[in-house]
């Protein structure tokens, strides 16, 4: 079932054309990479679908609904959540903070539950499988550790679709392995994932199908095992017109 | 299975192994640690700190600096600065003066006080916050602008008349009452004093278990990430400002109540003092991290070096010198502390 369609999606910015007409369907529970060079229109893409943006033309459909996404709080109650490249954390605040931040859970008077909290984010730390203390100041976690958190506040408002910008630029092989393992885990919960990644063996470890833009159109959009790395690099840098 | 089980051992663990590791890891600890170790010295070295009189000086004048130094500190955590609190000192003993003076009552007399600080505050805020200008500057300016105003107001006299109310307001600042304590018999503790530590158990109070406190910090640790979360920044922000202008205006009628009078430098370079505390304290300019009780201590420390230079003979000129060194001392000894822990 798809959770969201994007139909003849185009962008302009005065003369500049950020994008051309891009439709694209994401289905629950499925990871779809979307990868291109710098300026070939992800990023706007992304800022479309996250609500920051509103296309010049075209349609957005969530859940077979027409809809408008007006402010990215718009867009996070319509069920779409986004994992910032710099994952937004306040890293003086421990793990369950940041996951509740802005949503914090409350007891009597309104007083902050702390037990709720941490009860809460070990909930999210044990389904996503990382190990990651609740406790914890984010300023001593790894970059897996932040990104779990990240994540982990994603799943705190049950959403369809997460949005994930470059989640494995800035990190060591073992924590990008435990990043893919965390979008896994989100996909094994039904949630569709769009992976943002400039890391082709990435996007070929977890993605099930990859949508190449170059600038501005779309240029293939294929399961990941018709595919090859060959192929991609080739469709991101002009060698390939289209697949 | 057996996989699954220890990463619950994992996410259930606890950050501090123990009650003593977390205590060595403050910075409030070693601060209050060095403050009775100079209060112990002295005791031995002087016949005269350990008296009640001096005592009771030394509480009051801590007392004052501490509670800005609360609001202070809920400033810097936001990762701001004020540097106007100085001059509302000053704006709220005028407007207290100005009023009594007048023959108004103290009960219109204080909340118009209070009331005066608490629109500097405001004024702050919405240029910090709603034209997103830096908080040094606009502070410093304000710094200016309040202090110009209360001088307006004074014409540059001396007021030290306070109308029919004259009596309860120097009663209430420069009061004390006799609690009957063990240990602490018959010793008179100031109201300034009382006021502090009821001050510090609700900054503290708020700080941990409310909301804003939660914001407050978020704000400090990262604004971007507070807004991206839905936190409304604008508002927390102004509201910090307001409660630093609040605890000033505190400080300034009761530091009224107690001089018996008030004139055009009441407070001035307050603001450096009251910062400095903080700092000694543990608050981290850099915004984020702080507490209320480290504010006090900040505060007790720094008024223990001055009366104990006073009491040593050691002319008054070289305290400068000593709370400027435990500014940078009690910094750097976090920062190296810091460093180790992070290996």
């Amino acid at each position: 079932m798809a959770v969201l369609e994007l139909e003849n999606i185009s962008k302009h910015y005065g003369a500049i054309t950020a994008l051309t007409g891009v439709s694209l369907t994401l289905n629950e529970g499925e990871v779809l990479g979307l990868v291109g060079d710098n300026g070939a229109g992800k990023s706007t893409l992304v800022k479309i679908v996250a609500g920051n943006f509103q296309p010049s033309e075209g349609h957005i459909r969530i859940a077979g609904r027409e809809t408008l996404l007006h402010s990215p709080k718009d867009a996070r109650s319509k069920g779409i959540e986004i994992v910032y490249q710099d994952l937004a954390l306040a890293d003086n605040l421990s793990a369950a903070a940041n996951i509740f931040l802005g949503r914090e859970l409350t007891g009597r008077f309104g007083l902050l539950d702390y037990r709720a909290m941490y009860k809460g984010a070990a909930g999210l730390f044990a389904e996503l499988k990382s190990e990651t203390r609740p406790r914890d100041l984010v300023r001593r976690m790894s970059g897996g550790q932040r990104q779990a958190v990240a994540i982990a506040r994603t799943r705190l408002s049950d959403p369809q679709i997460v949005l994930m910008d470059e989640p494995t630029a800035a990190i060591s092989v073992r924590q990008v392995k435990e990043v893919l393992n965390l979008i896994r885990r989100l996909k094994e919960q039904g949630i569709a994932v769009v992976l943002i990644s400039h890391r082709i063996p990435d996007i070929f470890d977890v993605c099930d199908r990859i949508v190449v833009l170059r600038r501005g159109s779309k240029v293939a959009d294929k399961p990941i095992l018709d595919s090859s790395p060959e192929e991609v690099t080739g469709l991101i840098t002009g060698a390939i017109k289209a697949a | 299975m057996s996989a699954d089980s220890s990463l619950q051992d994992f996410i259930g663990q606890q950050t501090h192994r123990s009650f003593w590791a977390w205590m060595l890891s403050r910075q409030v600890f070693w601060v209050a640690l060095a403050a009775v170790l100079a209060c112990i010295a002295l005791s031995t070295l002087t016949s005269t700190f350990a008296t009640p009189q001096n005592l009771f000086n030394v509480t009051r004048n801590f007392a004052f600096v501490g509670i800005m130094a609360l609001g202070m500190t809920i400033v810097i955590i936001s990762g701001g600065i004020d540097l106007s609190v100085g001059s509302t000192v000053l704006i709220a003993g005028v407007v207290t003066a100005v009023l009594m003076t007048s023959g108004l009552p103290l009960w219109v007399a204080m909340p118009a006080a209070v009331g005066a600080c608490l629109f500097v505050g405001l004024v702050n805020g919405i240029f910090i916050a709603v034209l997103g200008m830096p908080p040094f500057v606009v502070t410093l300016g304000m710094m200016s602008i309040a202090r110009s105003i209360g001088q307006v107001l004074t014409q540059n006299r001396m007021i030290y008349t306070f109308g029919p109310d004259q009596a309860l307001l120097l009663s209430i600042g420069g009061g004390s009452q006799t609690i009957p304590l063990p240990f602490l018999d018959h010793l008179p503790i100031p109201n300034p004093l009382i006021v502090l530590v009821v001050l510090t158990i609700i900054t503290s109070f708020v700080l941990r278990w409310t909301k804003w406190g939660r914001y407050v910090f978020a704000l400090g640790g990262n604004e971007k990430a507070a807004v991206l979360t839905g936190v409304p920044v604008k508002t927390v922000k102004i509201s910090v400002y307001m409660v630093a202008a609040l605890a000033a205006g505190i400080t300034g009628f009761l530091e009224t109540g107690w001089l018996g009078s008030v004139t055009n430098s009441l407070g001035s370079g307050l603001e450096l003092t009251v910062i400095a505390a903080s700092v000694i304290g543990g608050a981290n300019l850099a915004g984020g991290i702080g507490t209320a009780l480290g504010a006090v201590v900040g505060a007790v420390l720094i008024e223990v070096i001055r009366n104990s230079l006073i009491l040593l003979g050691i002319s008054t000129f070289w305290q400068g010198t000593f709370v400027g060194s435990f500014i940078v001392l009690a910094v750097a000894f976090d920062r190296l502390r810091n460093q180790e822990t992070s290996e």
